[in-house]
């Protein structure tokens, strides 16, 4: 086992969950909670590669990806900014539909044969950094490169730019920006729009970047439910949101490739001879989601942590107080 | 001054608002019944009215969140449209809403550069408010950091936020929606010191309150909204609080309830150095004692989160307490089950009646007997029995007048002045020993108020211990035999109600004792 070698491709894995994470991230400032995460990035995963295939443009794919993952958050959207309904309930919705959908319209996407992929390229100079480069800036998926940039700018934006500040004041007490002009029906539609987005964005670099291919609902495995529990961990900030994607990208690394060699640190490696302890490291990630969100869903927590005031609450205009 | 002359913010003045013939209707309401009311530059002009008749129909559609069915709006005698807060905004009028419209995650230049074009296009131009924020805190005398987050400030801090806010936009007329509800008397003060500086320079200035004193004070005229339509318009000077009351309700009303003569007995609940947290996980009390005796009423005076909710579900047994003893006629009640302690004849009239006192989808027969379903004669072997729970209604809702259609309809149709009938039927009506009430009036218009410190009185003279959480100073005086005042979780002091003062309570509700200050 290579560590630079697994911390590369946890890199590279992480920045799927990066995207889905923003863009929940994003969604949820706006105080829209859309727990639809992994079905849009499953519609992401699968408009993706099938566009690619048909196109033979990897862009195409990317591009025809993220709007359809942002055309269906709008369902989700719809029901609860303006229908007023219950976001989690709609959320886990999305997530079916989404996952229905993309089995659906997959259907024999898996033996479509292979499908131009995004370029991998490494930069200059930064490549040549002693550890780092190698990790983050050797043979990486524009993908990669592109979440590097996206990560300030999403902080930029939110923290410094005067779209930011109606966002964070949509998110925490809607009844004052409606009060002052702020469209606050109109801002959230946007976000969760984005949000979707994002998700298939995040798809989308699964099944076009890191993992190429269709495998149904095994090409996400999951990850929209890391992303909604990265969203909680990391505090509603997207800096923390890319180390914690990062983290959970290298750690899925290195549960997968842990499992490989037959000695590990001169030892017969259990993960190999015991597939049960490979199970239970597979377990993990996914353990740790659960807790983060039992957690940040007591009230009184979520406070403490940063959560956006409004989070989950529809606005009704003419309703007193939040 | 001229007539073009400009307000020290630079905007030019309204000289005159008018509303002529406005009429709006609801479904099934009459909210707003051809009104007539008009504002000049240099006033201040109250709006009165009970809960319902229609003052802030009428504020909504001059800040244009309602559309008038009939009527129109003229400013400096022209006809102006004014169809979203956006054109209300442009054409020069404020409005301070009486629940803050602050982010509390944001600083004070953020709040105020909310849904501003910025000067930067994308980028926030903070400093560029800041600046200006100073410019206008200077010229109208309110101290502000502009970099100040609002979590951390006080609530008269925010008010003058808000003030800020409207004059940022160019306010020339600003509309307050009960701007003394939520402040202590010396801030309120301080408010009336910038008021008469706006008027002096020129602002017209609408006043809606319930608090009849400060009409009388810092008003020049008042009119008087009642069931829609405007009962009259009269300069201040020429009526007192006593006229203004009866002409809101439209029947003489009493002022001072009587308090009769009511000898104090044992002590019938006991607080000794009781500790619990808040829900923001910070220390809710830090360490309270207080005795309740029979036949008394202990105020508990303060401004809003400084304990009162802790206090109450403390005793109630709704919140853990951390350390420290709570004993109710002798036994110790710490930390015991709300349903034992309800057993022991603790009554509690919540802050939020329509949330913790009632239940919304449930009818008035049912709510009514909320605490003591569970037993004789209102259930016997787990089958209810309706007969007795329908006597039971009939006999209550005659008794506390509770004006409701039927005892079926469900509680959530009724008015908040029969919802907390309703809610104090229930409580007194089982011969409580101990009454915990917490804000009984917020929100009640006179006449219901009236009523409830009426039976509260009655309760007192009857023998019960009675603790009353209250922000609304008036009601504590009229009300409490003693008054503890609530700051940061700790009793500042306990004062008796003949020697206290709205400027002694004021201090002790700011952290300050008047001895040290």
């Amino acid at each position: 086992m290579d560590f630079i070698i697994i911390l590369q491709a946890g890199v590279a894995s992480g920045t799927v969950l990066l995207f889905a994470t923003l863009g929940e991230l994003l969604a949820e400032r706006s105080g829209v909670l859309n727990l639809g995460v992994e079905g849009m990035m499953l519609i992401g995963a699968m408009t993706g590669f099938s566009v690619a295939i048909k196109t033979g443009n990897p862009w195409m794919g990317l591009l025809a990806a993220m709007l359809f993952a942002g055309v269906i958050s709008q369902i989700h959207a719809f029901i609860v900014i303006t229908l007023h309904a219950d976001q989690v309930v709609s959320g886990l919705a999305l997530t079916f539909l989404g996952t229905g959908i993309s089995l659906v319209l997959g259907e024999g996407l898996s033996k479509a044969g292979t499908v131009a992929l995004l370029p991998n390229f490494s930069i200059p100079l930064l490549s040549m950094i002693p550890i780092l480069g190698p990790i983050f800036f050797t043979n990486q998926s524009i993908l990669v490169y592109i979440g590097y940039l996206l990560t300030p700018l999403a902080w930029y934006y939110i923290n410094r730019t005067r779209p930011g500040l109606h966002l964070r004041a949509v998110g925490e007490y809607p009844s004052a920006a409606d009060a002052l002009g702020i469209n606050v029906f109109l801002t959230r539609y946007i976000y969760v729009f984005v949000g979707g987005m994002l998700a298939g964005l995040g798809g989308a670099t699964i099944s076009l970047a890191v993992a190429p291919g269709w495998f149904s609902e095994l090409t996400t495995g999951g990850q929209g439910w890391i992303a909604v529990g990265l969203v909680i961990f990391a505090q509603w900030d997207p800096v923390r949101a890319a180390v914690g994607s990062y983290a959970f990208g290298a750690l899925r690394r290195l549960i997968l490739d842990i499992q490989g060699p037959t000695i590990l640190f001169g030892a017969a490696n259990p993960f190999y001879y015991n597939p049960y302890w490979g199970f239970f490291l597979q377990m993990l990630p996914y353990a740790f989601t659960v807790i983060v969100l039992v957690i940040g869903s007591r009230e009184a927590i979520r406070k403490r942590l940063g959560a956006p005031a409004a989070l989950g609450n529809p606005y009704i205009r003419g309703e007193r107080g939040k | 001054m001229s007539e073009t002359d400009n307000l020290p913010s630079g905007r030019s003045r309204i000289h005159s608002l008018e509303m002529r013939g406005i009429t709006k209707r609801f479904p099934g309401v009459l909210a707003s019944d051809h009104v007539n009311f008009d504002v000049k530059a240099g006033e201040v002009h109250a709006l009165l009215g009970e809960n319902g008749a229609g003052k802030s129909t009428l504020m909504k559609i001059l800040y244009g969140l309602y559309h008038p069915d009939e009527g129109e709006i003229l400013i400096n005698g022209k006809p102006v449209r004014i169809s979203s807060p956006t054109d209300s905004i442009n054409l020069g009028i404020g409005m301070i809403h009486q629940h803050f419209m602050l982010v509390p995650t944001l600083t004070v230049a953020e709040n105020v550069a909310l849904g501003l074009p910025s000067s930067r296009g994308l980028l926030t131009d903070l400093d560029v408010v800041s600046k200006r924020i100073v410019d206008l805190a200077d010229i109208y005398g309110l101290r502000l950091d502009p970099s100040a987050y609002v979590w951390q400030l006080s609530v008269g801090q925010q008010q003058r936020i808000e003030i800020i806010k409207a004059l940022y936009r160019g306010a020339a007329l600003l509309i307050l929606d009960e701007p003394t509800a939520v402040l202590t008397p010396q801030e309120v003060d301080e408010l009336f010191v910038i008021m008469r500086q706006m008027t002096k320079d020129g602002h017209g200035l609408v006043f809606i309150s319930h608090k009849l004193h400060e009409v009388v004070e810092i008003c020049n005229r008042v009119s008087v909204l009642r069931d829609g339509k405007m009962i009259g318009t009269r300069p201040t000077s020429e009526t007192t609080k006593q006229d203004l009351a009866n002409w809101m309700v439209g029947r003489e009303v009493g002022f001072a309830p009587d308090r009769g003569n009511v000898q104090r007995g044992e002590i019938r609940l006991k607080l000794e150095d009781v500790k619990c947290g808040s829900d923001r996980g910070t220390p809710g009390l830090r360490g309270v004692s207080l005795d309740i005796h029979a036949g008394e009423i202990l105020g508990i005076a303060g401004v809003s989160g400084n304990g009162q909710r802790e206090l109450a579900e403390a005793v109630t047994g709704l919140r853990k307490v951390i350390s420290g003893k709570v004993t109710l006629e002798g036994g110790e009640i710490t930390n015991l089950q709300p349903a034992e302690i309800t057993e022991r004849l603790l009554s509690y009239i919540p802050e939020e009646r329509m949330k913790d006192g009632m239940i919304k989808d449930f009818t008035v027969a049912e709510n009514l007997i909320l605490r003591e379903h569970h037993k004789p004669p209102y259930s016997n072997y787990g089958f209810l029995n309706l007969k007795n729970i329908s006597a039971n209604a009939d006999m209550l809702i005659k008794k506390f007048r509770v004006k409701t259609p039927s005892q079926e309809t469900m509680a959530k149709n009724l008015s908040g002045g029969n919802i907390q009938k309703i809610v104090l039927a229930r409580e007194i009506s089982r011969t409580p020993r101990v009454i915990i009430a917490a804000q009984p009036t917020r929100g009640l218009d006179i006449g219901a108020t009236e009523y409830v410190r009426e039976q509260l009185l009655e309760q007192r003279k009857l023998g019960t211990a009675i603790i009353l959480i209250s922000e609304d100073l008036d009601e504590i005086f009229a009300l409490s035999d003693r008054i503890a005042v609530l700051y940061e979780g700790s009793v500042m002091d306990i004062v008796p109600r003949a020697s206290a003062t709205p400027q002694k309570l004021g201090m002790l509700m700011a952290g300050v004792h008047p001895e040290n200050a």
